[in-house]
């Protein structure tokens, strides 16, 4: 009852050796995540907490533990080439958390997963990962690859996905609050170029007989809510119901995301609004109605 | 980050993008002494005196100025532009004040054209796109006739193929054999600026055919990745202190997000898209009270009390601010974090304008509590919702 995430993920951490790193991957084994292996160039035969065993590279990593998923935690300069030694390795499922990364780098990282055609599917950069709620103590374990506070989470059937990684725990902690509970919530990231869109997890969404309904947040900049848009209309029988953040942002200015610019004019929420209404998304007034909005939709 | 049109144009002069002469000047005098060096380099006493800010523009401002009686004319534009207000459309109705000029010789100008790379962010390419139609707002020609614009985009394993400046060349009717070979190395050296400088936008606007058939960059605008300057040391040189938001810069080096709006309710919010959102509802409830979101501030997942403070205090300081609204979803960010560096901030600065505070998420508890026992007139609010209301209130009252 999850996408992407779930029972049979086997978890790999690079930058395991980091304080980001190491602090999460502890956060996610807490959590239930299986992390398998840590992956730091030069720290090969450690162990990370006394269990987990770190690598040099990925493709040892993955040849001895099995590993077939990997959430990153390098710093910038080197976060492009992780993801791509990823990818090389063969790794169902890469979630890049890493702000920060230059565009140009990210070019060339599409590039590379095209050619993969599938094979891979690549979450991030800039993101809070992708989380499969469970239930501690009743035999329903969730998996966790990121960095979003597993407290405010519960396990349930509704879709959760969004540019924003705060903005998706307030939907979260909002859904919570009624009872409602998530099937998966996955954060795609706020640069302008990076792995799946809207789209991607959509289309996940709606083959998955457990989500009954999703929640879209998007923000300004880019075309990625009109393109979700178009999806939803042709393709899409589940409720959504959405949020578009930046309705007040002024024009040319980057509201803290890379990608979150209005550009020639383009981009804007109000655009965005449109396209998704007339895709038939109840778009919430308020940040504060999302969980409600999807409420009232599903009654 | 923005850079001058004179840096951008250094920049093409290191990859082989032929610009014109030209000098940059602070001064009257600098400026007349770059007039009469280009005068006798190019022996003619036409040159350009170009204000330098970053917006464009400028030509229809009055920031752009053709001196033909050489150097003592050039100084007399000069002495025009530089300390003047210069409004443009993208300055906003107050503009922006000219410190720099740059000193260009004169063209003898056929043809205006239009060339720009940016990043297609829905092909996940860099898109190169020209146009016959040099010179004006690009903006206005991509809404009127679509048309006139022509597009490629380049695969990073291949780079920018020799066809593919070819298919841009001849769609410009720049097929003639003196000027074609020139254009598509021109258009190479172009895409090797893009991507080992980092650009997001690169703009020649206008890209002009000169008399005898030459290629000639006449403007250049360069916005570089922000992301990318860990690699790029040398941008430290480039940056123009005078042409940003002091509170920006003051919040940039403290690695905070800021973004200066007109409203007058301070925003302390953790993650870009809540922050964003915190603007959008207190402008939704603010709507026919006047009352608006005076910043976007976003103190990042990471942030330690220290930084927290100093965002705070930056909101505490601005005299438009009437009310603050403290809205925080921890997840990574710890609300106790948070709560100190409120405290901590109030208690040194004093707090004299009423203070809302949402606080949910990772060590909620802890973060109020501490608030409770600061002694600060703090609103406690339960949701978003809850608190831009109680702060919309609280500016009326």
């Amino acid at each position: 009852m999850s996408v992407l995430v779930g029972k049979d993920t086997r978890l790999l951490v690079q930058g395991i050796t980091g304080s980001a790193g190491g602090f999460h991957a502890k956060q996610m084994i807490d959590y239930g995540t299986r992390v398998v292996a840590g992956v730091t160039p030069g720290r090969g035969g450690e162990k990370f907490e006394s269990a987990v065993p770190v690598f040099d590279t990925v493709a040892s990593a993955v040849k001895a533990t099995g590993a077939n998923a990997s959430v990153i935690f390098v710093p910038p300069p080197g976060a492009a080439d992780a993801i791509l030694e990823a990818f090389d390795a063969g790794l169902e499922l890469v979630v890049c958390i890493t702000e920060g990364v230059p565009v140009t780098d990210m070019l060339r990282v599409r590039r590379v997963l095209e050619g993969l055609k599938g094979k891979t599917r690549l979450v991030g950069p800039n993101c809070p990962g992708v989380i499969t709620p469970g239930a501690p103590g009743a035999g329903n374990v969730g998996c966790k690859i990121g960095i979003m506070p597993a407290h405010i989470h519960k396990p349930g059937n509704i879709g959760v996905v969004s540019r924003s990684g705060t903005l998706t725990y307030e939907a979260v902690g909002q859904l919570t609050a009624r009872g409602v509970g998530q099937s998966t919530c996955i954060g795609i990231g706020g640069d302008p170029i990076g792995g799946m869109d809207f789209v991607d997890v959509l289309e996940l969404f709606q083959a998955d007989p457990d989500t009954h309904g999703v929640i879209l947040i998007g923000e300004i900049g880019g075309g990625a809510e009109e393109r979700a848009a178009r999806f939803i209309k042709e393709r899409m029988s589940k409720p959504v119901a959405g949020f578009i953040a930046g309705a007040t942002a002024p024009p040319g200015k980057r509201m803290g995301h890379a990608g979150a610019i209005i550009a020639g004019g383009k981009g804007t929420a109000a655009e965005k609004i449109k396209a998704l209404e007339a895709a038939g998304v109840r778009v919430a007034p308020t940040p504060s109605d999302m969980a409600s909005t999807l409420a009232g939709m599903m009654a | 980050m923005k850079i001058h049109e004179y840096q951008a144009k250094q920049i093409f002069a290191r990859y082989g993008v032929p610009i014109p002469r030209g000098l940059a000047a602070t001064t009257v005098d600098e400026a007349e002494a770059a007039a009469k060096k280009l005068a006798q380099e190019t022996g003619s006493p036409v040159v350009v005196v170009k204000a330098q800010i970053h917006a464009g523009g400028r030509g229809k401002g009055g920031g752009v100025k053709v001196a033909k009686g050489g150097a003592a004319e050039a100084r007399q534009l000069a002495q025009k532009i530089l300390g003047m207000q210069l409004v443009t459309h993208q300055t906003g109705p107050e503009g922006q004040k000219v410190r720099r000029l740059y000193i260009e010789q004169g063209l003898d100008i056929a043809r205006e054209l239009y060339l720009g790379a940016v990043v297609d962010r829905d092909r996940r390419r860099i898109a190169f796109m020209a146009s016959t139609e040099g010179g004006v707002e690009i903006e206005k020609v991509a809404e009127e006739t679509p048309e006139k614009i022509l597009t490629v985009h380049v695969d990073p394993a291949v780079g920018f193929a020799p066809y593919q400046a070819r298919e841009l060349g001849f769609g410009l009717g720049l097929g003639a054999k003196e000027t074609l070979p020139k254009f598509v190395k021109m258009l190479g050296a172009l895409h090797e600026v893009v991507t080992r400088e980092d650009c997001s936008l690169c703009e020649i606007n206008p890209l002009v055919v000169t008399g005898s058939g030459g290629i000639v960059a006449l403007d250049g605008k360069i916005t570089l990745d922000d992301n990318a300057e860990f690699r790029h040391p040398e941008w430290r040189e480039l940056e123009d202190r005078d042409e940003e938001d002091p509170v920006e810069l003051e919040a940039k080096a403290a690695g905070l997000n800021y973004v200066s709006l007109d409203g007058n309710v301070g925003c302390l919010v953790n993650g870009a898209g809540l922050a964003m959102a915190t603007m959008d509802i207190i402008k939704h409830f603010g709507k026919g009270h006047g009352v608006a979101p005076a910043n976007f501030l976003d103190v990042g997942g990471g942030a330690n009390q220290e930084q927290v403070t100093k965002a705070f205090k930056m909101i505490l300081r601005s005299p438009k601010v009437k009310a603050i609204f403290v809205n925080i979803f921890g997840g990574i960010m710890k609300c106790d974090v948070i709560a100190n560096g409120v405290v901590a901030a109030a208690r040194e600065l004093g707090l004299k304008v009423p203070l809302v505070v949402r606080l949910e998420g990772t060590n909620v508890e802890l973060g109020r509590k501490i608030l409770n026992e600061s002694g600060l007139a703090i609103q406690a609010a339960s949701t978003m919702a809850d608190g831009a209301q109680k702060v919309v209130a609280a500016v009326q009252a």
